[in-house]
């Protein structure tokens, strides 16, 4: 069984896909595409895909992981411009390498997310942002499974950055965007960005006046200078920046 | 003049509703067209959750349909939740498209597909959403023209204040007739205004346009005769009827959603009509004569809709599919075709009898035996002469024993209760055949692991049948009835305990009576209804039964009428039905008659193996059943393996 590892994006309207809608996408692409994909064993198969932990419905993402296993040799890149037309634009698949050597899991300990505030003075951002910073615990809420949690929002954030207004593309008609680039550890409970976004509201009031629009940038493996490196530059044979 | 999305509004608010994907569109098989560059623009709506109305095959072939027109523009509309709604009245977005989320206001037909009238109240709150007048009178020329279908419009005199028009019938070139219409009109600069457009589309005979027809009233209350009221529109609008499905092989580019939906699979309908002559049945009725799709074309469509979707399972509907004349080669033709691709067959079908095994047993070759459903509707022998279900006990315990046999281990039957004449004793005849099935169903499997589930429906008499003169059962009765049923089946522990049992309260159906045979002055319930913040009727966590009876005492003693005269009061033969001037082939002394055959319990023959009964269908409609069988075959499907790769 060959087994090939894709990255893919969801984008614009199509980020308010669950990860449940996706998988269901996900494996009728394989049948319009005809991917020789594998199926397990037993009285109901199913097709061999496994994925790396998917970005919270309703924000976008550059960077989600899946795996799959095929039943014939088939080549990466034209099994990547099948997938890709057999999806919806918007979900698309942007590289799909042969599976090396470890577990794509293993290779993801970090997400590096943008989290854009219309409406939102720049500087008012950046004031919360230190403020969150130079917090040793930020303690939010979030309702899970188990009922309503407290947990720390700060300890899991390597880095956060509100982009400064020079940096920034004019915002359309004057209306200000604040911009903040946040790199997170994943932990357990994992903290997404809307729990830091709960933290910047606990720390200095921060409340967006309409809802804040994010996505994933990349998530893998964290170096030691807090860059976060394409878990699938290994299978390449690829040594990124600052890789191990 | 161009219209822009309403998306950059929506989406700040999909974040904080439940399910936002159902509101976003992206499917496989959508289009999005140039606003600009097409001339006759429509939007389709299925008044229910897009969970539900997205597999509506109707709007789909429509949809395609209108698409394919070059200058057409076609987009699709759903009923909006109300967490969504709230949202959508503060911040005034409106009803909007999926497709390109286009206002529902700027189009110039908005067609409203009527599966059930529990659908009614969503029509309302689409149209305020929309910001298009409640009340057709108050539209201008800047509205779209709202235009009911489906199979609720052969009686749309509830929503009559509300809608333009209404098509009874086949949509298929129906659609194409009315965009061809409203293409010259435009192009004429849209002479005479809403009305002459409307009056253009009244004057071919079969689109029905309430506010050219008066209403008048007995002192009883009763109607006393619906006429035109003006010379032009035609006495009695006639039902469309799509000849040929050969020749309209939709849909070819299903929809593909990304929100899971209730049906997720390419449906093809493989005859549409049923001339079984079940009396409760509307759809039977209406969609007479039978025409069935060639086991060729089937064998096409499927073929080009799986590939074209990647759907995995594949339904062959129609009123009852057993019956297409090549229903068997159809079956071992698709199974042998699909072998080895995963690809699940499945035949909705009610028949009662062994063939349906022998087809379940082909569909199911690739080992899932998980159920099977039957239909036997009634209880006991009487009453399914009453309604015209010819099915024995007998034969029905032997199908059922042959299922078990053949290592099925649940079986479905489904019933009605408050059927015309209906006694206990007839319910109760459910928990003897249900004992019965389990009891001789134990025997042939050789293993007590065997399951039955019995699902029960409430009974509503429908306008174009025979039971249109019938009286509802009070919901007190149908409860009691229920309760009685319930107790029946668990009186023997040991096979109660296989059996399972469904069933919907009397309260719903009763609503659904009133709205089925209602006449214009339901209208005002309806609308207060809406108003009282009823939504999504279909839906038993949505319904209140109390909203319903107060709009009904504060509506209709105006009138010296009230809900008990609409439903359980039976109808005389003389009396005017409100929707007898619309035409649906069905001789409406041959309908009286099969209702007293009915109190008789006389049965009727099938017309396709049997002479012609008479229903008028095919004579007053100019057209004929369309059978075969065409002797064809489907040939084994060659492999393709190789990745489909775009050029």
């Amino acid at each position: 069984m060959q087994r090939i590892r894709l990255r893919y994006a969801k984008r614009g309207p199509l980020r308010f896909t669950s990860h449940r809608d996706f998988a269901r996408a996900f494996e009728r692409a394989l049948r319009r595409a005809r991917v020789p994909i594998a199926f397990s064993q037993g009285f109901t198969p199913h097709p061999k895909i496994s994925y790396a932990s998917a970005a919270p419905t309703g924000v976008g993402s550059e960077a989600e992981y899946l795996e799959i296993g095929l039943q014939a040799v088939t080549d990466p890149d034209q099994l990547r411009l099948a997938l890709d037309a057999a999806l919806s634009p918007g979900l698309d698949i942007l590289d799909a390498v042969v599976a090396g050597e470890g577990s794509l899991a293993d290779r993801i300990d970090a997400s590096y997310w943008r989290i854009e505030l219309p409406d939102v003075e720049p500087a008012l951002a950046s004031k919360a942002v230190t403020a969150f910073l130079d917090s040793p615990e930020v303690l939010v809420e979030r309702m899970t499974k188990q009922g309503r949690r407290s947990f720390d929002a700060r300890g899991a954030v390597v880095r956060c950055t509100a982009v400064g207004e020079a940096d920034l593309p004019s915002g359309a008609m004057g209306v200000p965007c604040a911009i903040i680039d946040l790199v997170v550890r994943q932990v357990q409970p994992a903290v997404r960005p809307d729990d830091v976004l709960s933290g910047l509201r606990v720390v200095a009031g921060l409340e967006p006046p309409v809802p804040p629009r994010v996505t994933r940038l990349a998530q893998g493996t964290l170096t030691a200078q807090g860059e976060i490196v394409d878990p699938l530059d290994t299978d390449r044979g690829d040594v990124g920046i600052g890789g191990r | 003049m161009s219209v822009s999305s309403v998306f950059p509004q929506l989406e700040q608010l999909l974040p904080r509703v439940s399910k936002p994907i159902q509101y976003v569109g992206g499917e496989l098989g959508a289009v999005v067209k140039d606003w600009d560059d097409t001339v006759v623009r429509w939007a389709l709506m299925y008044p229910d959750a897009y969970e539900v109305g997205l597999p509506n095959q109707g709007v789909q072939i429509l949809y395609e349909v209108l698409n394919e027109q070059p200058d057409v523009l076609a987009e699709r509309s759903y009923a909006i939740w109300p967490d969504l709604e709230a949202l959508m009245k503060e911040h005034g977005v409106p009803q909007f498209t999926v497709d390109a989320h286009r206002p529902v206001k700027a189009f110039d037909v908005f067609g409203i597909s009527f599966a059930t009238e529990l659908g009614y109240t969503n029509l309302l709150s689409a149209l305020d959403l929309a910001q298009i007048p409640l009340n057709s009178a108050d539209r201008t020329v800047e509205h779209p023209i709202v235009l009911a279908g489906g199979h609720a419009s052969f009686n749309p005199e509830p929503i009559a204040d509300f809608i333009d028009a209404a098509v009874l019938g086949d949509g298929e070139e129906a659609v194409l007739e009315i965009t061809g219409i409203i293409r010259d009109w435009k192009a004429e600069g849209c002479p005479g205004g809403r009305d002459e457009l409307l009056l253009r589309l009244a004057r071919t005979e079969s689109i029905y346009v309430p506010r050219f027809y008066d209403v008048d009233y007995l002192d009883d209350g009763r109607i006393q005769r619906v006429v035109p009221n003006r010379p032009d529109v035609p006495f009695r609008v006639a039902k469309r009827t799509t000849m040929d499905l050969d020749a309209w092989p939709y849909p070819k580019k299903p929809l593909v959603p990304l929100a899971e939906t209730v049906h997720e699979r390419y449906a093809v309908e493989i005859f549409r009509g049923c001339t079984r002559g079940c009396r409760f049945c509307q759809a039977g009725m209406i969609t007479r004569p039978v025409r069935e799709r060639s086991i060729t074309t089937v064998g096409q469509m499927v073929r080009e809709g799986l590939e074209f979707s990647g759907f995995n399972e594949v339904g062959l509907l129609s009123l009852s599919s057993a019956d297409h004349s090549e229903i068997g080669d159809m079956c071992s033709g698709l199974a042998q075709q699909y072998a080895d691709e995963n690809v699940s067959l499945s035949l909705p079908s009610t028949r009662v009898d062994a063939f349906n095994i022998d087809l379940a047993q082909e569909l199911s070759r690739n080992g899932r035996r998980t159920g099977l459903t039957f239909a036997p509707e009634g209880g006991s022998e009487r009453i399914r002469k009453v309604i015209n279900k010819m099915v024995t006990e007998e034969d029905l315990i032997r199908t059922v024993v042959t299922a078990y046999g053949n290592g099925w281990r649940q079986v479905k039957l489904y019933f009605m209760c408050g059927l015309p004449t209906e006694t206990d004793e007839d319910v109760l005849e459910i928990a003897h055949m249900a004992h019965e099935v389990i009891r001789a169903g134990r025997e042939a499997a050789g293993t007590k692991d065997i399951r039955c589930t019995v699902s029960i429906g409430g009974f509503v008499p429908k306008p174009h049948t025979p039971f249109q003169w019938a009286p509802m059962e009070r919901p007190e009765v149908i409860d009691a009835r229920l309760k009685m049923l319930k107790n029946e089946i668990n009186s023997d522990r040991s096979l109660g305990r296989a059996i399972g049992f469904r069933y919907h309260d009397g309260e719903p159906s009763l609503i659904e009576g009133l709205l089925s045979r209602g006449d214009r002055r339901i209208g005002q319930v309806i609308r207060r209804v809406w108003e009282k913040g009823g939504r999504f009727d279909g839906w038993s966590e949505h319904f209140s039964y109390s909203r319903w009876v107060e709009a009904c005492d504060e509506v209709l003693p105006q009138f010296g009428v009230d809900l008990d005269w609409f439903t359980v009061r039976e109808r005389e033969e003389q009396e005017v039905l409100p929707w007898d001037h619309l035409d649906s082939g069905l001789d409406k002394d041959w309908l009286w008659q099969d209702w007293q055959d009915s109190v008789g319990e006389f049965e009727q023959d099938d017309c396709r193996w049997t002479p012609c009964f008479d229903c008028g269908v095919c004579p007053s409609m100019d057209t004929e059943i369309q059978i075969g069988p065409t002797g064809k075959k489907l040939l084994p499907l060659t492999p393709v393996n190789n990745l489909r790769v775009p050029a």
